[in-house]
């Protein structure tokens, strides 16, 4: 009876130590800002534009064994989108754009994760951006994860999607090669 | 006609100083208020904001030089039938003029310099950023020049009413000073 408990708590007591396969529970790095959600679009058809938003926050629960059962969750704000550029800033956050004044906020929320091979999976989810809620699939890559060297236990991903301006109301016209963008998230998160 | 101010008269370089910057104010403000419906791919899309800038920026100096010359040569004194309200009312108003034209160019400049950016004028020189820190800058200073350029716009069309009630319904000198007479 006493060895058989020995036994099981040793059991346990060994799973719990191997964290890596067990589901977690993770918050997006915002304090040391290990995260990004970059995008991407097309000037002219001559170059590409890169912008970023600086102010967001998320969160994900991944398990590496189950890969199906995780969860993504980033909000956003609108107003700390930041393309180097005073003057494009604040076009881009007018209701030419993204109407800040009106939509201060954008979010994803996942609905469902496909693994599509070793590390790489499809999130798919709701993107709400303009006040227009759309599915969309991230196409994301697992880039690692372990301990950090001050006591926490951090996980990272970058995930790519394609987006239509006009899709989420975001009418104004940059010409045939600017109608779509592409976002880039690119996050750490640190165990709960 | 001389250049100089007297106690009953304008003098050339005030008069002529009045009528530019009343073009130069309307015409910015007409310019402004088209140039943010244009197309992206408008021809004039960026040639619009540039010229702008640059006659902004040039009648900031107009009117830093026209507060000098005021201190050099104080403009003619109230005339005679110009009672205690229509002095003060005056002197009211063309304050709220003169400094909403000085807050009016300062935001616009804060809107293009927010990111450390300089200004370029009329392309031969670029007038560099200063304050930069400001949370929001672009769009508080935006805001700031968009309400003031309308306040400011509507005020000027009542200082021109005002001059012209002096002018038919007082039959005073008042309109007819600013034109050397």
């Amino acid at each position: 009876m006493l060895k058989k408990t020995l036994v099981a708590l040793a059991l346990g007591g060994a799973l719990m130590g191997a964290g890596q396969v067990m589901a977690a529970d993770y918050a997006i790095d915002k304090q040391g800002q290990h995260a990004f959600v970059n995008f991407k679009i097309s000037h002219l058809g001559y170059s590409w534009l890169y912008g970023t938003f600086k102010d967001f926050d998320g969160s994900f629960s991944f398990d590496a064994a189950k890969p199906q059962d995780s969860k993504v969750n980033v909000t956003l704000n609108t107003t700390s989108v930041d393309t180097n550029h005073a003057e494009r800033d604040k076009h881009i956050r007018s209701d030419d754009f993204l109407n800040v004044s009106k939509h201060p906020t954008a979010t994803f929320a996942s609905t469902s994760v496909k693994s599509t091979g070793e590390g790489t999976a499809d999130i798919s989810g709701d993107l709400t951006l303009n006040g227009v809620t759309k599915p969309v699939v991230i196409a994301a890559k697992f880039i690692g994860e372990g301990k950090d060297p001050w006591g926490g236990y951090r996980a990272g991903f970058e995930g790519t999607t394609t987006l239509k301006l006009k899709d989420f109301d975001i009418s104004t016209d940059l010409g045939p090669a600017s109608e779509s963008l592409e976002l880039i998230i690119s996050v750490e998160g640190v165990r709960k | 006609m001389q250049w100089r101010n007297s106690s009953s008269h304008y003098g050339l370089v005030s008069i002529l100083m009045h009528w530019l910057v009343a073009l130069a104010v309307f015409g910015l403000f007409a310019l402004g208020y088209w140039m943010v419906g244009l197309d992206y791919y408008s021809g004039w899309y960026k040639t619009a904001p540039d010229l702008h800038k640059s006659i902004g920026l040039v009648l900031f100096t107009v009117m830093l030089a026209r507060v000098l010359w005021r201190g050099f040569s104080p403009p003619p004194a109230s005339l005679p039938d110009h009672g205690r309200l229509t002095r003060l009312a005056s002197k009211l108003g063309h304050s709220f003029l003169y400094l909403g034209l000085f807050v009016l160019m300062i935001s616009g400049y804060l809107i293009s310099t927010a990111d450390g950016r300089g200004i370029p004028v009329f392309g031969l020189f670029e007038v560099p950023a200063s304050l930069t820190s400001i949370p929001d800058q672009e769009d508080v200073a935006g805001l700031v020049h968009e309400y003031l350029a309308w306040a400011l716009v509507i005020f000027a069309g009542i200082h021109a009413l005002a001059a012209l009630k002096h002018h038919f319904i007082d039959r005073d000198r008042t309109l007819m000073r600013m034109f050397g007479r």
